[in-house]
């Protein structure tokens, strides 16, 4: 049961930066590569706050989204001026350059040694310490986020995204410079993805940058491929199709000598089949 | 009075001059043919007057009053500008209703955000699309649409911008009679309003039919100008049409 429950908030985890990353791929049709960074910001911002100053989780939480949505302005300025494959490239540079911040800022993050000793949270004197009352406190917050994603998606703003997303060029003849929407769609992004990376944080209670590469945004990137891009149940699914996965596949049967690297083609094989019958993905509606 | 004037209008790619020193005026409740062979300049000419290509020498002047040496597509909309593409541009992956409801909502980005469209948002599109003949499809897909649909949705949606001057770089290629009707009424109707209305077409009757004046444009340079009747049967524009 509890191997369940761990299982549940990793996938409500991963289902926020699923939703988070859909705003900016999916709605936007902006391949960006540097999720992993805003988790990791919004994961060590909230960290530190918890371990020096000893403040409470959720307040840090909202510093640790501000700090991240300032961050994501300013990496946003540059990378909203680009499109297509310029923009997938430059969203990877800067994942690469926080991945080396966190690493080598030893004074600040530690390095590779990590934070350890994260608290987890605590409201009114409710501590949040079980599993299953995390997962009842990542499952809120997962609420909200789909909120907020789905007030962002059914607004002007939102049919807007979509239009950039269509023909960027043709938009900006009818009157919008998207360059602001692009810049505000990241940095709202960004800040989802902090949340994720708080309770990562707090849930793990010890936060290392190699959580935090390229390869997490990857990841991350998949989930929402998978799941059907500009589909908010797509995000979830996603998320929970690839964390259940490569657990499922542990009970397959595979001979023990072998069962690591049979798990690892399976898996493979499963994501080339998915994207050949099904390249829209799940429960997507629109094709990149 | 005229919504917009090129005074030596340049726009060259590598040592072509697309558009070479070009006067042209478009004055408010007229509707101003260009017409050229192929690859004559007019829809470069329309680019760069949207901004789309950068403009390499000349002024551009709107409503008498502002001169402009380089046109940034995001700001056409602000001096009245609007148009259609003469390779159907819509937002293929959105509804009918939404590529209209998308020019007719605000631009502001901290205003769209906590906006969402309202009756009279949906009412106008409703309004403008029954005029096309596509409120039937208003939940479909446009990239589902047929070509002719496509070109109607794209006429209605620069329609809906309640713009000063409307580029229509050939609105009725492709279409069958009847809607050809409709489009003729929407232009005349956009005339008759006040506005400035550019069209670009082949089909020399339409421009017979249609136009108060009219642009004969050959690599890059107006060869001749004046009322339809009168320039089409110029020596030298049916030279460059039939090619000496």
């Amino acid at each position: 049961m509890e191997y369940l429950i761990h299982i549940a908030i990793l996938v409500s985890i991963y289902s926020i930066l699923g939703l988070s990353l859909n705003l900016v791929v999916g709605e936007a049709g902006l391949l960006s590569v540097t999720h992993a960074a805003f988790y990791g910001i919004g994961a060590y911002a909230t960290a530190l706050l918890l371990t020096e100053s000893g403040m409470n989780f959720f307040l840090a939480m909202l510093i640790g989204m501000v700090i991240t949505g300032a961050i994501a302005l300013l990496i946003g300025a540059v990378l909203s001026r680009f499109d297509g494959d310029f923009y997938a490239l430059g969203s990877l540079g800067f994942n690469v350059i926080v991945f080396s911040i966190l690493l080598n800022w030893q004074s600040l993050t530690n390095g590779p040694l990590g934070i350890p000793g994260i608290a987890r949270p605590s409201l009114f004197g409710f501590s949040f310490e079980s599993n299953t009352s995390f997962l009842t406190l990542s499952l809120v917050l997962l609420a909200l986020v789909w909120g907020i994603c789905t007030l962002i998606t059914r607004s002007s703003f939102g049919r807007v995204l979509h239009a950039i997303r269509e023909d960027e060029q043709a938009i900006q003849v009818f009157g919008y410079t998207t360059t602001y929407y692009k810049l505000v769609i990241f940095v709202l992004s960004a800040m989802l993805a902090a949340v994720a990376g708080a309770l990562f944080a707090s849930y793990i209670t010890f936060i290392d940058p190699s959580s935090f590469t390229v390869n997490e945004s990857i990841f991350m990137l998949s989930i929402i491929i998978l799941g059907g891009l500009a589909s908010h149940r797509g995000a979830v699914l996603g998320a929970a199709f690839l964390i259940i996965l490569p657990e499922a596949l542990r009970f397959a049967g595979f001979p023990t000598d072998v069962a690591a690297q049979m798990r690892q083609v399976t898996y493979g094989a499963i994501l080339i089949l998915l994207m050949l019958y099904r390249p829209q993905g799940l429960l997507g509606e629109y094709r990149l | 009075m005229s919504l917009l004037e090129t005074k030596k209008l340049v726009k060259k790619f590598g040592g072509v001059r697309a558009v070479d020193h070009v006067d042209v005026r478009f004055e408010a409740g007229m509707l101003t043919g260009l017409i050229g062979p192929n690859g004559s300049g007019k829809t470069t000419l329309i680019n760069t007057l949207t901004g789309l290509l950068p403009m390499d020498g000349g002024t551009v002047v709107v409503s008498d009053n502002v001169a402009l040496h380089a046109v940034r597509p995001t700001s056409i909309a602000t001096y009245g500008l609007t148009r259609t593409f003469q390779s159907v541009r819509l937002f293929e992956q959105m509804s009918v209703l939404d590529n209209l409801l998308v020019v007719l909502t605000e631009r502001n980005v901290w205003g769209a955000l906590f906006e969402r469209h309202g009756k009279y948002h949906l009412d106008t599109a409703e309004d403008i699309l029954k005029k096309v003949g596509l409120w039937e499809k208003h939940h479909e897909l446009a990239g589902t649409l047929s070509y002719g649909q496509r070109k109607l949705l794209e006429i209605a949606r620069a329609v809906s911008m309640r713009a000063r001057v409307y580029f229509f770089d050939e609105p009725f290629a492709g279409l069958f009679p009847e809607m050809r009707k409709v489009v003729s009424a929407i232009l005349h109707e956009l005339r008759e309003n006040g506005a400035a209305v550019v069209l670009v077409e082949h089909d020399m009757d339409l421009i017979r039919s249609l136009a108060d004046y009219c642009y004969v444009l050959d690599s890059g340079t107006v060869i001749a100008e004046g009322a339809p009747e009168a320039v089409l049967k110029q020596a030298n524009v049916i030279d460059a049409y039939l090619g000496k």
